[in-house]
């Protein structure tokens, strides 16, 4: 996983709550094997007037001149700005691949559904939970702004705004550690393959029957 | 002994360590494959030159991209095709066990695990969907995880986790005849909403879950992640002793009284402190539909479609009309004049075999009304299916004109070529009903199986307390 330090960059609103993996990325593109190419199908039905298919050039499809992403000011988006409960519904860690490749590896909202926030750092991907208020404060200020860009240092656990306002915010300490680091949680596991072995032993004394199949 | 909840001792069960990060490395009793979430672990498992940690520990089966046609035919879709073949070939190369296409014993994966004891009390279960808290309906700690964790399982039998906080939600009394667990669970949504139980671990008690069969205690666990909720779970009680004895994957002999003198004990101590605690009386819950693009949308079939003028949160009443343009539905219509013109009756939340009984038992009752283009029953596996095929329950279907199909997921998501086309309202049985969920522009509205076949029949939503003799579970 790549590490993440620090990022400069445009911010789209996206201003409705419940956001789920279904909408972030339809299930026609799940049939994938791979982890990548998912960028050009982020929010698919949203973003596009057809209806998309796996492995089709979405260059030469007809865009919804309304959503977010598709307009101009917010090309070359790095950071999304959401609602309540973004990422819901469906595991598929299809939508925090679907994101990354897009190029947006931060996404602010006011809270995050637990298996889309989980999936999402595990793809190096920063998510930041703000108080409802500093939301709708982020969400005037990028709408009334071309251009509008945050600056944030997952170190300093800070955000800069262009007028120069610092908000901090929390995370988990184990998260920002192994996000910062670019840490491979299964090698970290591995480590204790000791303890596992130790825990199975004891287990199958405890508890033989769910050792027999 | 300090009292605890039955998330507490589940939890505390399986800790192999506490990291110094305040994380812990927990142990997975059951990891659930199936195609779509599974490729690229096994891909990521071969590049680090990893190997699973323990085979026998996991259970495959194919499920989402299926076709519920006959099965004799070859797949014509060939990416879906594709990803049916590598959970083969990724199965015959680490030999783990798997239920392919033309097992009687396939099926959807969060029902064929409680079918074959591979899912069981006290035991963490696990799979690369988040629809796994379902076998929480057994006692179990069952939650759904993504494509990294599914690998971090395969290579460790472990994962690295966070404690989650305990959350009561309790059921008091009995509920009204015609009314089932998908609609406690429907009303449960409607009331904390779906990000109700973000970050909390999921009780469900109460004398009206303390009624529930099984296949209704794991119908209620299904849609606690629809809650907010990674895992939902149901105290173990004789019910569940009784629906897991003789399961091929069940202890048997000496090893069958160890487990029950161990999942006898799986149940919240009195006195244990929970941090957040619910309640809900059971009568007042009605027959519940869902309106808008979110399961939190819904109300009992004898209201009318809410307004969102009325709704005193801006951001909330902007997504209930962003929800009622993409569902074409007008503030005050009743909702027994919305007009329905397909029906699905499956999906791993009412596909087994209760839920076939409950919906065959209104297809007794008339015809599928003609404004209904199509109406397919499919069953959760190849053993429900054969049930209620000695039942009889497929010629009642069938007479009535339902289509009777091959078992998976089907519709619920219409991975396979089961899909809603654009505008098409469905009577659905499944678990979400998110924009584009069922086909794109695809409209859906979530209800039991026993409203689903009502609905079928009338060709719009009834209340299935008034037909018949209402006598449906
Ligand atoms: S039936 Fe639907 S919700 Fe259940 S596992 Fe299949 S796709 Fe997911």
């Amino acid at each position: 996983m790549e590490a993440f330090t620090t990022l400069n960059g445009i911010v789209a609103p996206l201003d409705r709550p419940n956001v789920d993996t279904d909408a972030i990325i339809p299930k026609q593109f799940l049939k994938s094997i791979k982890r990548s190419g998912f960028g050009p199908n982020l929010f698919d039905e949203w973003r596009y007037l057809d209806q998309g298919q796996p492995g089709e050039d979405c260059s030469k499809r007809p865009v919804n001149p309304d959503f977010v992403l598709n307009q101009t000011r917010y090309q070359n988006t790095q950071i999304m700005l959401g609602r309540d409960n973004f990422g819901c519904g469906s595991s598929r860690e299809h939508a925090p691949w679907a994101f990354y490749d897009y190029g947006i590896s931060c996404i602010i909202a006011p809270s995050f559904a637990d298996i889309f926030y989980s999936n999402s750092f595990k793809n190096g991907i920063l998510l930041i939970k703000l108080d409802t208020k500093v939301i709708d404060c982020l969400f005037k200020e990028v709408e009334a702004t071309v251009g509008y860009k945050l600056n944030i240092d997952l170190e300093a656990q800070s955000i800069t705004t262009p007028s120069d306002e610092s908000i901090t915010f929390e995370i988990d300490g184990a998260l920002k550690h192994r996000l910062l680091n670019g840490l491979d949680d299964i090698g970290l596991s591995l480590k204790n393959s000791e303890d596992i072995q130790a825990y199975e032993e004891r287990q199958k004394l405890l508890t033989p029957w769910l050792f027999s199949h | 002994m300090p009292t605890q909840t039955l998330y507490d001792k589940l939890w505390d069960a399986h800790v192999v360590r506490e990291n110094e990060d305040g994380t812990s490395l927990i142990y997975i009793d059951r990891h659930l494959i199936h195609e779509v979430t599974s490729p690229q672990a096994f891909e990521g498992l071969k590049l680090a030159g990893r190997k699973p940690w323990r085979i026998d520990a996991n259970l495959a089966v194919s499920d989402h991209n299926v076709p519920t046609t006959d099965r004799s035919e070859p797949i014509k879709d060939p990416i879906s095709k594709l990803q049916l073949d590598t959970l083969d070939s990724n199965c015959a190369e680490w030999d783990i066990t798997q239920f392919d296409i033309h097992d009687p014993r396939q099926g959807i994966v969060h029902v064929i695990g409680p079918e074959q004891g591979a899912s069981l009390p006290g035991m963490t279960i696990v799979c690369g969907d988040s629809h796994t808290s379902t076998h929480g309906g057994l006692g179990a700690l069952a939650f759904g995880i993504g494509t990294s964790e599914v690998e971090h399982t395969l290579a460790t039998q472990c994962l690295i986790l966070r404690k989650s906080k305990n959350m009561l939600v309790k059921v008091n009394g009995a509920v009204g005849k015609g009314i089932t667990a998908k609609d406690i669970i429907l009303a449960i949504i409607g009331k904390i909403g779906t990000a109700g139980g973000t970050g909390y671990a999921m009780e469900f008690a109460g004398k009206a879950i303390e009624s529930l069969s099984m296949e209704g205690r794991m119908t209620l666990c299904n849609m606690a992640i629809e809650a907010g909720a990674r895992a939902g779970f149901v105290a173990v009680d004789n019910k569940t002793i009784e629906f897991v004895k003789n399961r091929p994957y069940s202890p048997k002999g000496e090893d069958w009284d160890k487990a029950v003198t161990y999942w006898n004990n799986l149940h919240t101590d009195e006195g244990a402190n929970f941090d957040n605690i619910i309640e809900l009386e059971a009568e007042n819950i009605g027959p519940q539909v869902t309106w808008g693009t979110s399961p939190e949308m819904v109300v009992s079939v004898s209201d009318v479609v809410p307004d969102p003028t009325q709704e005193p949160d801006a951001v909330k009443a902007e997504g209930m009309a962003n929800a009622l343009a993409y569902m074409d539905l007008k503030p005050g219509t009743p909702i027994t004049d919305i007009r329905i013109s397909r029906v699905f009756i499956g999906s791993c939340t009412n596909s087994r075999i209760e839920d076939m009984r409950a919906a065959a038992e209104i297809a007794k009752t008339g015809k599928v009304a003609e404004n209904v283009t199509e109406a397919i029953v499919v069953p959760g596996s190849g053993l429900v299916k054969a049930q209620a095929e000695q039942e009889g329950l497929d010629q009642i279907f069938i007479d009535a004109g339902f289509e009777w199909r091959e078992p998976g997921c089907s519709m619920c998501l219409g991975m396979n070529p089961d899909r809603l086309e654009p505008q098409e309202h469905c009577a659905s049985t499944s678990n979400r009903n998110f924009e584009g969920r069922q086909g794109p522009g695809g409209r859906t509205h979530l209800v039991s199986p026993a409203m689903a076949a009502a609905a079928a029949i009338a060709g719009h939503f009834v209340d299935v307390r008034d037909i018949g003799n209402g006598e449906s579970k």
